[in-house]
């Protein structure tokens, strides 16, 4: 069989197809050569302290990738996660002033649910295409986040301690906030390789009418999966505002579109089928180190965005050629 | 050879990963000839004739067209060298008329329309949209199409699959002229006798090579079968079937039970019973309304009107689970429905085990395992390349398309054209295995565009003509003739003569049947 027939191949070839078998590797190449140019850069920056604070800043990132991960194998996306992080967050820290802070913690999560279950309806029931669906929802959210803040604008905020001690503290060298998000990713990894619910969210991100065939109900699939991404975005709210410590109407906003380049530098196509979260988790510490990369470059903060949107494209492209066979 | 050929192709190999698709596979056709290239299902057909037509790149071989090396490194530069291919898959863009489609590619209208004439559609518009017209006209409108651009080599990949027998009849007619007029044809087909009546040498494929050119004389079947499945499939017939498997199943209540069934304008009054233990076949000619009886029982559209009944209880299906919870499944005739392409062989057969809301929690990996390779073994599925089930070959796609029921213990199976394209290997393996499954008290609904695998698997015939059922009788008469006139909607045991419709049976259905020996 082909299998044995042992011949010289070229060098170029080999290392192709070791790769391609384990998409991983390119990545976490990639971001060693990157923490290298750093160091070279600026020689000593790579310390302990440096690496839990780019643990700590590119979890939230992480975890937000995850929702883009799972959606998008679905062949969805969804743009509210940046407007329910915000949300959960806000409403933690103006509650938690008045309320005892599990009650503050129901609350915060109210519209992360809410928002959830609305997008997986008109994804899922209505078939919307999700990338309006939760444009829309986002922009409603921001909207109620605004009529909101004027009802509590007397009461102020504050981020209750345990937040801050999650978002910002360092235990032993190691981030406090790896205990949230070592069990998070290891169920989102589990999920999607061991559950029948994550084997259905590649087969219906591959086709749709095979799923059908088989008797997958569409509309079960997508719902479950907005609330979940929904869920997931507002514990990043709230895992956030410990660590920005300062709440605003567009807290997470600026986390949106690098959450959607995480998932697809990691190797997850936005067509949905294929992908999976530990490529995600490097995509996300990847674009951390690149923004840190680029913050020390002192450019102009123009050319710094020019340069960012350039390494992405290029990055991805480059990690297609690689890992796609043929 | 005094004439040089028109293409020829030598050593022509491609790997996927670890699966060689091709490793020395040749192809050499000369000016004038019907050249009909065949294998078994994964011998490399599909992926040389991507090769010559430019869709995919070789890694090795060489390819001579007109004597002059070319390199074909698109489906453009495929065209712009004479070599023109019509595949299995309409080509024509769905949301534009046919008149747009026509521009789209360059293509003169007046012959366009003149071959339409030729092949038999006489009144066609070409202002109707692409989307509008049944599939059996849109894949001579293809054939049309490439035809009128007068191309040195037309590459045929299944032509006459799915075509009812007045138009194949004409295909064939227009290619064997194509012969004539010194052009060259590439003709892929797994029906001998249109091979027979049509080419004048065969290639042989088998595992990636050319194990042999033939010229076509009578009596060449045997050795073509010979040459695709070299020495790996015993000829067997599947057993004759006994009375006795049928006669404990009639006394009792019909598994399915279907009342004056009725969907939309297609399917207009459509009754029969399935037995637990029998194999039931339909015949229809094209659109007669079987796919909107399938995909009724399957749960995919609701039905107008009528019943359907499951061991007695009337039932009402709303989506493809309710059917699949009474124990209908159904196995769709196009594979690229049922499969998600991307995913491995062992998800694909598992994808039903998932689908109810209480089974998404964690999976039990090693019995799922066990029910798979279960199912696997079972139907000899290669998995080779179980890594993605689009790398497969078509035939085993559709076996992991029905291993997906055998691993779900459905106990009625709805077959809708299951060997549509695929090789006389595995067709014999699906025919196997459907009387199996009956055997074991399983029903099994069969539709096939086939006439003779009819006397092959079904212990009874459903003929429907223009969404009616016309006619329902015991195999030991549905030879092809009787197949033929009943479903053209003509009484059965009528002695009329039936014109056109003789023609196609009168090869010899014997020549049809690869295990036929003298």
């Amino acid at each position: 069989m082909s299998t044995t027939a042992i011949q010289p191949v070229p060098f170029g070839r080999r290392v192709k197809r070791f790769m391609a078998d384990r998409p991983l590797i390119p990545l976490i190449i990639l971001l060693i050569i990157l923490v290298v140019i750093l160091q070279i850069l600026r020689p000593g920056i790579v310390n302990e302290r440096w690496i839990a604070n780019t643990i700590k800043f590119a979890i939230p990132l992480a975890i937000l990738a995850g929702c883009q991960t799972m959606t998008m194998l679905t062949g969805g996306i969804d743009l509210s996660v940046g407007t329910v992080a915000t949300m959960s967050a806000f409403i933690m820290a103006t509650q938690v002033v008045n309320q005892d802070p599990a009650v503050a913690f129901l609350l915060a999560m109210m519209p992360a649910v809410l928002i959830g279950l609305v997008n997986g309806i008109g994804v899922g029931v209505f078939r919307v295409h999700p990338l309006i669906m939760t444009l829309g929802t986002s922009l409603i959210g921001t909207g109620c986040l605004q009529v909101y803040q004027r009802t509590v604008i007397a009461s102020g905020a504050k981020i209750p301690d345990f937040l801050a001690w999650l978002g910002t503290g360092v235990t032993f060298g190691f981030p406090n906030a790896l205990l949230l998000f070592v069990p998070l990713a290891a169920l989102i990894v589990f999920t999607l390789s061991r559950t029948g619910f994550g084997r259905l969210l590649y087969a219906v991100g591959d086709n749709e009418r095979a799923t059908r065939l088989s008797g997958v109900q569409y509309w079960q699939v997508i719902t479950a999966l907005y609330v979940i991404s929904s869920v997931l975005a507002g514990i990043t709210g709230l895992l956030y505002i410990g660590l920005i410590k300062a709440p605003s109407l567009s807290l997470a906003e600026p986390l949106v579109l690098p959450s959607v380049a995480a998932a697809v530098i990691g190797g997850t196509s936005i067509f949905g089928g294929r992908g999976g979260y530990t490529g995600t988790i490097i995509g996300a510490l990847i674009l951390t180190v690149l923004t840190t990369l680029l913050t020390i470059l002192q450019m102009p903060e123009g050319a710094r965005r020019i340069l960012f949107g350039l390494i992405v494209l290029f990055v991805t492209a480059a990690y297609l050629r690689i890992v796609e066979e043929r | 050879m005094t004439t040089n050929p028109l293409l020829d192709a030598t050593g022509v190999a491609k790997n996927y990963g670890a699966v060689a698709a091709l490793r020395n596979a040749s192809l050499s056709v000369l000016p004038g000839e019907v050249h009909a290239l065949m294998g078994a299902n994964g011998a490399g057909k599909s992926t040389l004739v991507k090769i010559l037509t430019g869709a995919i790149r070789a890694d090795a071989g060489r390819i001579l067209i007109r004597g002059e090396a070319r390199d074909v490194r698109s489906p453009a530069a495929a065209r712009r060298a004479g070599l023109l291919p019509v595949y299995q898959e309409p080509s024509l863009i769905p949301d534009l008329d046919v008149l747009s489609n026509l521009r789209l590619t360059g293509t003169p209208v007046e012959p366009f329309r003149a071959w339409v004439r030729e092949l038999g559609i006489p009144d066609l518009d070409i202002r109707d949209t692409a989307r509008d017209i049944p599939l059996a006209v849109l894949r001579v409108l293809d054939l049309a199409r490439a035809l009128a651009v007068e191309p040195d080599v037309l590459l045929l990949d299944e032509m006459t699959a799915a075509l009812p027998a007045n138009l194949a009849e004409k295909v064939l007619e227009v290619v064997r002229r194509q012969g004539d007029s010194g052009r060259a044809v590439i003709f892929i087909s797994h029906r001998f006798v249109e091979i027979s009546a049509l080419c004048d040498r065969a290639t042989v494929l088998r595992d990636g090579e050319t194990v042999g050119v033939v010229d076509i004389v009578p009596g060449v079947e045997e050795r073509i079968v010979e040459l695709m499945l070299g020495a790996r499939i015993v000829k067997t017939h599947v057993a004759a079937r006994t009375a006795s498997q049928n006669a404990a199943t009639s006394a009792s209540r019909p598994r399915l039970g279907v009342r004056n069934l009725r969907v939309g304008t297609k399917l207009n009054d459509v009754s029969f019973d399935l037995a637990d233990g029998e194999v039931a076949g339909v015949v229809a000619l094209e659109g007669q309304g079987q796919d909107e009886l399938f995909a009724a029982l399957a749960g995919s559209i609701r039905p107008s009107g009528g019943t359907i009944e499951v061991d007695g209880r009337p039932v009402k299906f709303s989506h493809p689970i309710d059917a699949i919870r009474a124990g209908l499944a159904y196995v769709p005739g196009d594979r690229a429905e049922a499969l998600a392409m991307q995913r491995s062989v062992r998800e694909n057969i598992a994808l039903p085990f998932s689908a109810a809301l209480r089974n998404w929690g964690p999976i039990h990996m090693r019995q799922e395992r066990a029910k798979v390779v279960s199912a696997i073994e079972r139907l000899r599925i290669d998995t080779r390349a179980q890594g993605e089930v689009q790398r497969l070959s078509g035939g085993n796609q559709q076996k992991v398309t029905i291993a997906r029921w055998i691993a779900a213990d459905a106990r009625t199976i709805l077959c809708f054209d299951p060997t549509r394209g695929i090789d006389v290997g595995t067709k014999q393996e699906i025919y196997k295995l459907l009387r199996e499954l009956a055997g074991h008290g399983k029903s099994v609904l069969f539709y096939t565009s086939e006439l003779e695998e009819v006397q092959r698997v079904c212990d009874r015939v459903i003929v429907i003509f223009g969404g009616r059922v016309v006619d329902i009788f015991p195999v030991e008469e549905a030879d092809e003739p009787a197949l033929m006139r009943a479903a053209y909607g003509l009484p059965r045991g009528a002695k009329a003569d039936v014109g056109i419709l003789a023609d196609p049976t009168s090869n010899s259905p014997d020549s049809t049947k690869p295990g036929a020996t003298p």
